[in-house]
């Protein structure tokens, strides 16, 4: 039953693609506060194109001068996101989750095909430590911090307590500087919805003052084909009191915010988050938002503020008359799933502005994403075009991709640590020049003395 | 009186053939009672239903036509009769996997195309079924 569908499906796919291809008037802007929206449309045929994956061989992902690439963990169980901690040791978190079971016909013929876009190694379910204790750039100890945890994904560290977002709950480990493994199993803090969990992947990051940490819950669908039952809880940000465990949700409708970080100085909450696929290769952009407290961010009845998406029923005109804007888009289809805000030490170029992990498309005739890129702020705002901080993930000419990046972490050191869940590798873009890379404490030294710091502990932006 | 009767071979389909080519016919028509009751509840369940109905009539329907294209090889059973059978059967092939492939859209988006698919292929189904059922009795009225 499966390969009857399947294979004029595929057959048919190259003639489908060509005919959407034709249709839609080229997009002039996808990025920023005020992205061109075309209007909705789909061929009998979802866009696709897959990456096959590619070796790297001797390449390296491409930096910009004054920055040097490397590869300081390899043969990871499908890195996602990474955390700083404060003598330098770099915590990465591995695994894939998801329930999910084919719900459609479709679900089975789409699942093979995405399938081949990704890594097919086993989910690691645990934290791995990477240590460079002599400074030298090079990660000499690549050891398993903790196991047996459910596809981790959010990291953050609040004093002593290290917070792990698994994809059903929030575990705390104790950490003291210098441990290379955890002392025992986590103890839970907060079950977190995963029923399904279609989009599994929980971001989380802690609030400048270390009293809350926000967790990202996905929405268990692309646009609600699982019905709106499915969707108690989903699409949302909780905010979690890491006292207690108590949770209240911080704001609603965004669809898959799949990396939180609060910006320096005014510890604002901002996340990245993913949004809706099958209306188009130009809809609807990805964003980079600032997340208000108790705001609603569209999803599913509409997006980008008050555009209807038509294929949700019962539809609510009262929730998209009061939809939230997003700050600024990032473009349709590029698959956000990294974002931390920059220091100093990254050199004056990168000073003021985010970094975005872009895991690239897939429901898109011409490939985007596939890179890292930088956000430059002014005032505490967006301003101005991304500019590309990492790219060479696909090649473009054999339309395979040598890896995907997903989580981006600046190491205060001047560093950025880019976790690529395609290769099963961490790369590390230092700036030349900058701190060399040492063990021990003596951190942050150039990043505190330009952000005036509204907390008292030096480790509070725990996402670090 | 004498009456001569001419005795045909009987021209009915391969028990086999009969049995997958009836079975198609509930499957789309409980595709399209689905379709109804989505439209008219947009509980999203009944889109489910809908769309493993026409791929499982798709599967029974293909294989119909696999056997009615066999048969097209045997020049005592190729009639004009089974000749459009064949045709009409093809044609609401086709018409039915477009509307499989409408019913993968996500949630709304396959309606209200896969409710009118889903009519045109349900009917063409009918025809065929029809007319594959369809022999010419030996004989007078009983």
């Amino acid at each position: 039953m499966r390969m009857s569908l399947r294979l004029p499906a595929i057959g048919l796919m190259t003639a489908a693609l060509v005919a959407c291809n034709v249709a839609p008037q080229p997009v002039e802007r996808q990025y920023g506060a005020e992205p061109d929206l075309p209007q909705p449309h789909r061929g009998l045929l979802p866009n696709m194109t897959i990456s096959t994956p590619a070796d790297w061989g001797d390449r390296l992902p491409e930096a910009p001068a004054g920055f040097t690439v490397r590869a300081i963990a390899t043969d990871l169980g499908i890195p996602r996101q990474t955390l700083v901690l404060p003598n330098g040791d770099i915590l990465v978190a591995e695994g894939r989750g998801g329930y999910a079971k084919p719900l459609k016909p479709k679900d089975v013929i789409a699942g093979v095909i995405k399938s081949r876009g990704t890594t097919s190694v086993p989910s690691g379910n645990r934290l791995t430590l990477l240590r460079d204790a002599d400074g030298d750039g090079s990660y000499e100890l690549q050891t398993v911090f903790a196991e047996d945890l459910d596809a981790p994904y959010g990291l953050a560290l609040v004093g002593d307590a290290l917070f792990v977002a698994n994809q059903d709950a929030v575990v705390r480990f104790d950490y003291q500087t210098g441990q290379t493994r955890a002392s025992g199993a986590p103890e839970t803090l907060a079950e977190l919805p995963s029923k399904i969990n279609h989009h599994w992947t929980k971001a989380m990051t802690a609030s400048a003052d270390g009293r809350f940490l926000y967790v990202g819950i996905g929405s268990n669908s692309n646009i609600t084909e699982r019905g709106m039952t499915a969707e108690a809880d989903r699409a949302v940000v909780w905010q979690i009191d890491v006292a207690t465990g108590m949770h209240r949700t911080y704001a609603t409708g965004l669809r898959n915010p799949t990396a939180l970080a609060i910006q320096p100085g005014n510890g604002q909450l901002w996340a990245v988050v993913n949004e809706r696929d099958e209306i188009g290769p130009d809809l609807v952009p990805d964003y980079l938002t600032s997340v208000r407290d108790g705001g609603f961010y569209g999803w599913p009845y509409s997006y980008w503020g008050s555009h209807v998406d038509d294929r949700v029923r019962p539809q609510d005109p009262d929730k998209v008359a009061s939809a939230i804007t997003p700050d600024y888009a990032l473009g349709s289809h590029v698959a956000a799933l990294g974002v931390d805000f920059s220091a100093p030490v990254m050199g004056p170029e990168f000073a003021d502005g985010a970094f975005v992990g872009m895991h690239g498309s897939w429901n898109r005739a011409e490939p985007v994403g596939y890179k890292v890129v930088f956000v430059p702020f002014r005032d505490g705002r967006p301003a101005g075009d991304p500019v590309d901080f990492l790219t060479g993930f696909l090649d473009w000419e054999a339309q395979k991709a040598r890896g995907r990046p997903v989580g981006v972490t600046v190491d205060p050191r001047g560093a950025l640590i880019v976790a690529d869940d395609l290769s099963n590798t961490i790369w590390r873009v230092s700036r030349d020049g900058a701190v060399p890379s040492v063990a021990g404490p003596d951190p942050e030294s150039g990043e505190e003395d330009s952000t005036p710091a509204t907390d008292e502990s030096p480790e509070a932006p725990a996402d670090r | 009186m004498a009456v001569i009767v001419e005795h045909r071979y009987p021209d009915t389909l391969h028990p086999l053939h009969a049995v997958i080519l009836a079975g198609a016919l509930p499957l789309f028509v409980g595709a399209l009672l689905s379709d109804i009751a989505y439209a008219r509840s947009y509980e999203i369940q009944w889109n489910n239903f809908a769309s493993w109905l026409v791929t499982g009539g798709l599967v029974l329907a293909g294989i119909a036509i696999g056997c009615a294209a066999a048969g097209m090889f045997r020049a005592v059973a190729r009639t004009r009769r089974r000749v459009a059978y064949l045709v009409v059967l093809v044609i609401a092939w086709i018409v039915q996997f477009f509307n499989a492939l409408m019913h993968a859209r996500d949630a709304w988006a396959s309606m209200p195309g896969g409710l009118v698919l889903s009519v045109i292929g349900t009917v063409l189904v009918a025809i065929a079924v029809g007319l594959g059922f369809w022999t010419q009795r030996d004989g007078g009225r009983p």
